[in-house]
Parts: structure tokens; C-alpha cells; sequence
């Protein structure tokens, strides 16, 4: 072989090593461009009990399926290619089927990758949402009917949701019955969606991140600080200057 | 229609399209010349089997699927590649996770890497099914990208994870989505098996699992040490005839150990061990054994 058609086939294979590398960046770069846009839960999918946060979540869960065949209540499902949630990863949706929290957690058990945590020994303490009443036009209960539905399907009741009296202005006499929920009791099982009596549920699950607000970290609740304290940290008055607008007497 | 593609492109290629199987057939009787693909068909579907005797008939043998699951209760069994992705994406994953990784390595490193390839992956199948299809239909156009691209994609694969903190590759690795969806539903994953079908069969002949799967890839790097391979011991009576190339998914494996003065073992990883060139050879050249075996049986 003559050095010129040596150099050719050296050129060649050059081109080639560089096509290919050139073409696994490319897929690098698409893959990860994909991976970030199918990073957020839609509002309507839970994750089982005892998940990571989500952005953990998705480095650790396998997509097995493990924990979807130990439910012993099919609430959970395997994403397909298609469906709105990260291909392949478990999730429930509350209103079809609703978790019915085990207290063996079968499912954070069967978890080989710890996507799910083990350690969740209480499934009271499990955070797969947070039940919010989204719809207080259409609640019966806020029409001071007494439907209570979500109330009583609730396995912490009255910790996790509790029924607040309030004044009905409409009758003038009777009271209303307003379902609460308490976020630091709710584990987001989704029974009161489920059970909600209206055509589209007037109370939903929500993911934690869609369904919580977050104080900024440099936000400090004054009545707090002094219960830390112990006395307040300022002048209990604050005198402040009167304005007004010029022309006022 | 695809007939008549066969009968328009069959003129041109008479010679070429002559079963490369012929010769084998005529000395070892059809079974004989088909004995390790049926063996690795049963051992393809009875791994299947397995896992949908739970969904379909309630008998648990083994539960989850090909990236993880648990045999028996006991066994467990984790996907090394996906674990590694994981780990690229900054979590470490949990002890039965990574014992059952540390099973399928050991395992592999003893059966030969891409026997992953030949004896398990359900996308081999369809992958040998467009290769059969091509010499069938006498296809003989086509161009492949660099084998070597399935190495920078295993690459680029954990860079993604890295990058992004998620196991990216799983939103569309046709291997573990194919098992999954046939045990948990298969969505619209048909459209990309579909598009490594069509890939192999009219753009790039072998071109997915010879050149592009970054799995394929990974466990031909455990391949290079496996124990049990493909040796061409009885080089001495080839005839040139060419049938084991015709048939191997990987050519380029069998020239060192065929025509080579050293080693008769085939040591290339990205051999699968799916022993077609022992099927096809007429001549009894090839056999499996392992890889510190350096026999050669004089001519
Ligand atoms: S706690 Fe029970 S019902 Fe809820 S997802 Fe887990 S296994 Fe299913
Ligand atoms: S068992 Fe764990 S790793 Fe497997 S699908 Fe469920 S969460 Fe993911
Ligand atoms: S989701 Fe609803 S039913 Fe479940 S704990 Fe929260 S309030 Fe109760
Ligand atoms: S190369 Fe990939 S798709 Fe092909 S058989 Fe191997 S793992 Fe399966």
C-alpha cells in the first residue's frame, strides 16, 4: 500500500472516529435537553410512599416495576411512552385508584434501589402530596350542605382534615362544615379525591411542589422570634410617622 | 409488496442471496445447522416466560423486569449499566440493587458480556429478524455509522446523566422499554421499536446492536474478559467458504481467530456468543469453550 492511499484510509478513519464522536455529543445533548423537559410531575400523579423529591427520584428509580407488582391494591402503574410522566417510573393517579396506606409499606419494602425510601417505618409520616380543596364554588360542603364525604374517607381523620365552622351568610342561621386540611398531618393518599362526590373533584392531591408555598429564607414571623427569644426583640410600639397628603386637614 | 421488492432486486444478487446456511445443512441436517439459535430462541423466550407467568397466569416466579427484579423471593438481579447511570446521576444506590448489579457482572463475566445480547435481549430478535429479512429480500444497500459509535454513545449516555442528574437514557433505551412493555404496558414504545426495526432493515444493515446500543456496548467491555467463548479450533479444515461471516452479526470477530497464527479464541467483546458461526460452518471449525483454551487441532 502506497503512503498516499495509507493516508487516505487514515483519514477515513479519522472521519469516522470524529462522526461518531461528533454524533454521541449530539445525543448527549438532545437526550439531556429531553431529560430536563420531562423533569415535573403533572398535577394529577403521586409517587408512592416514602419517594425522593423528584429531581433524587429520578437518578435513583430503576423503573422495575417492583414496587407496582408488591401493591396488593394496583394503585400504582408503570409510566408508558406516552403517558405525561418520566418514561418507565411508577405513580398513581389518585381519583382512579387511591393509595389505601398499608402500614407494612409492601411497596417502599420492595424497592431495591432505595428510589423509595425503607426507612419509612410509619406511613402516617409518607408525603406522596398534599390534599388541597382547589374548588370551593363547587364543594357541597362550602354551599353549607352537609356532604362531608371527603372528611370521612379520611384514614387521619380529623388530623389530617378537619371540618371548620363558619357562619352561613346566605341563611343567616346555619353553619357551614369547611373541610381542612392540615398539611403537616396530610400524606397525600388521595382517598378524599377519590371519594369526592362530584363529577370532577372539588378537593385534589396535589405533588408537594405544586401543592406548597415556601417562605423566603430571610422571612422571620415576628411572634415567633419572640416566643425563641423570650421577649421581643424590639420596642413593642413602633411610633411612626403620621403622612398624609397635603391637602387633607 | 415486499414480495415484489425480493423478485425486482433477486436477479442482481443470485449468487450473494444463496443461503449461507446451504452447506451447513447439507452436512448437519437442518437441526444441526440451527442448533444454537433455537437454544438461544428457548432460552430468549423461557427468560419472558418467567416473567409474564406472574402478570398472566399468577405463578411468581420472578417479578419486576430486566432493569431489576427478584427471583424466588430470594434472587436478586439489577441491570449493571443502569446501576452505573444511576451512580452518574449522583445516587448511590441501595445494597440489593448493587448486590444483584455485582450478580449479573460476575455472571456475565463467566458467560461471555454480549451473551446479554444473543441469550436475553429481546431486541435482538427483532434486530436478527431485519438481517434475515435484508438477505431474504436481497437488500444490499445500506451504510453503517463507525462501530466504535456505540462506545461513545455508552459514553455520552452517562454524560447525560451526569448532566442532568437522571437516568436520561431510560427515556428511550428500546432494550429495557420493549420488556416493559410487554409485562407493564407498552404505550407508544412500539414507534421506536418500530424505528430500530426499519433502521436495520433499509438504513444500516446489523446498524443497531452492531454499532449503535450503548447496552450492547457496555457488557461487550465485560465481554473482554469473559470466561466461556467461541474458539476456531479446527481452523485448519475452513474452505474459505464464507458462511460464518455471512452469518456472524459481527464479521470483523472471527478474521484474528480464523486466519491469525495466534490465539484460535475469539477474544473481541463485542462477540455475543450466540454461536451462529458453529450453525453455520460445514466444516466444524467452531466450538464454544473458554478462553484460556489455546487448542488448535492440526490440519
Ligand atoms: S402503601 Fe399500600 S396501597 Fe399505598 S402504594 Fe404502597 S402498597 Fe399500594
Ligand atoms: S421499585 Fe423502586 S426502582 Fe423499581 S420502579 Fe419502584 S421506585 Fe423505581
Ligand atoms: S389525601 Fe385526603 S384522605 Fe388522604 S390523608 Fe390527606 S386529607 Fe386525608
Ligand atoms: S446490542 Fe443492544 S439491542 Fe442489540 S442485542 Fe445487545 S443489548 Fe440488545
Amino acid at each position: 500500500m502506497d503512503s498516499s492511499s495509507s493516508a487516505a484510509a487514515r483519514r477515513r478513519f479519522l472521519q469516522g472516529i470524529a462522526g461518531a464522536a461528533g454524533s454521541a455529543s449530539l445525543c448527549a445533548l438532545g437526550l439531556s435537553l429531553y431529560a430536563r423537559q420531562t423533569r415535573a410531575l403533572p398535577a394529577d400523579a403521586l409517587r408512592p410512599p416514602g419517594a425522593l423529591d423528584e429531581d433524587r427520584f429520578s437518578a435513583a428509580c430503576v423503573r422495575c416495576g417492583l414496587c407496582v407488582r408488591a401493591c396488593p391494591y394496583d394503585t400504582l402503574k408503570l409510566s408508558e411512552p406516552g403517558d405525561n410522566v418520566v418514561t418507565g417510573t411508577p405513580y398513581f393517579v389518585a381519583r382512579k385508584i387511591p393509595c389505601e396506606m398499608c402500614p407494612d409499606i409492601p411497596c417502599a419494602k420492595a424497592c431495591p434501589t432505595g428510589a423509595l425510601d425503607k426507612a419509612l417505618s410509619d406511613i402516617a409520616a409518607a408525603r406522596m402530596g398534599l390534599a388541597v380543596l382547589v374548588d370551593q364554588e363547587t364543594c357541597l360542603n362550602y354551599q353549607g350542605l352537609r356532604c362531608d364525604v371527603c372528611y370521612r374517607v379520611c384514614p387521619l381523620i380529623d388530623r389530617a382534615i378537619t371540618l371548620e365552622l363558619r357562619h352561613n351568610e346566605r341563611t343567616g342561621k346555619h353553619a357551614m362544615f369547611i373541610p381542612t386540611v392540615h398539611a403537616d398531618q396530610c400524606t397525600g393518599c388521595g382517598k378524599c379525591e377519590r371519594s369526592c362526590v362530584l363529577d370532577e373533584a372539588a378537593i385534589k392531591v396535589l405533588p408537594l411542589v405544586q401543592a406548597r408555598g415556601a417562605l423566603g429564607a430571610h422571612y422571620r414571623l415576628g411572634w415567633k422570634e419572640k416566643e425563641k427569644a423570650g421577649r421581643a426583640l424590639g420596642p413593642e410600639v413602633i411610633e411612626l410617622p403620621v403622612r398624609r397628603p397635603e391637602a387633607a386637614p | 409488496m415486499s414480495s415484489r421488492v425480493a423478485r425486482a432486486a433477486a436477479p442482481a444478487v443470485a449468487a450473494e442471496s444463496s443461503s449461507p446456511l446451504a452447506a451447513a445443512i447439507e452436512a448437519k441436517g437442518v437441526l444441526g445447522a440451527h442448533r444454537w439459535l433455537i437454544a438461544r430462541r428457548w432460552s430468549q423466550a423461557g427468560i419472558l416466560a418467567l416473567f409474564l407467568a406472574g402478570p398472566w397466569a399468577g405463578l411468581w416466579l420472578v417479578k419486576g423486569n430486566l432493569s431489576s427484579s427478584l427471583t424466588l423471593e430470594v434472587l436478586p438481579l439489577t441491570d449493571p449499566y443502569l446501576l452505573l447511570q444511576s451512580l452518574a446521576a449522583g445516587h448511590v444506590a441501595g445494597s440489593t440493587a448493587a448486590l444483584g448489579a455485582l450478580i449479573v457482572v460476575a455472571f456475565y463475566l463467566l458467560a461471555g458480556g454480549r451473551a446479554y445480547c444473543a441469550w436475553v435481549c429481546p431486541v435482538n430478535v427483532l434486530t436478527d429478524t431485519a438481517a434475515w429479512l435484508r438477505r431474504k429480500l436481497g437488500l444490499r444497500r445500506g451504510r453503517t455509522p463507525p462501530r466504535a459509535l456505540r462506545y461513545w454513545l455508552l459514553g455520552a449516555t452517562l454524560a447525560a446523566a451526569f448532566a442532568t442528574g437522571t437516568i436520561a437514557w431510560e427515556l428511550v433505551n428500546p432494550v429495557s422499554m420493549l420488556y416493559r412493555g410487554i409485562l407493564f404496558g407498552l404505550g407508544l414504545a412500539w414507534a421506536i421499536l418500530g424505528a430500530v426495526f426499519l433502521f436495520d432493515l433499509l438504513v444500516a444493515p446489523r446498524g443497531w446492536c452492531s454499532h449503535v446500543c450503548p447496552v450492547g456496548a457496555f457488557y461487550a467491555l465485560l465481554g473482554r474478559f469473559a470466561l466461556v467463548r467461541v474458539s476456531a479450533r479446527r481452523s485448519g479444515a475452513c474452505d474459505d467458504c464464507a458462511d460464518c461471516y455471512r452469518v456472524c452479526p459481527e464479521p470483523h470477530v472471527i478474521v484474528p481467530a480464523l486466519k491469525g497464527a495466534a490465539s484460535p479464541v475469539i477474544r473481541s467483546g463485542d462477540c455475543t456468543n450466540c454461536g451462529r458461526c458453529i450453525d453455520a460452518c460445514s466444516k466444524d471449525v467452531f466450538r464454544f469453550t473458554i478462553r484460556f483454551d489455546q487448542r488448535r487441532d492440526p490440519s
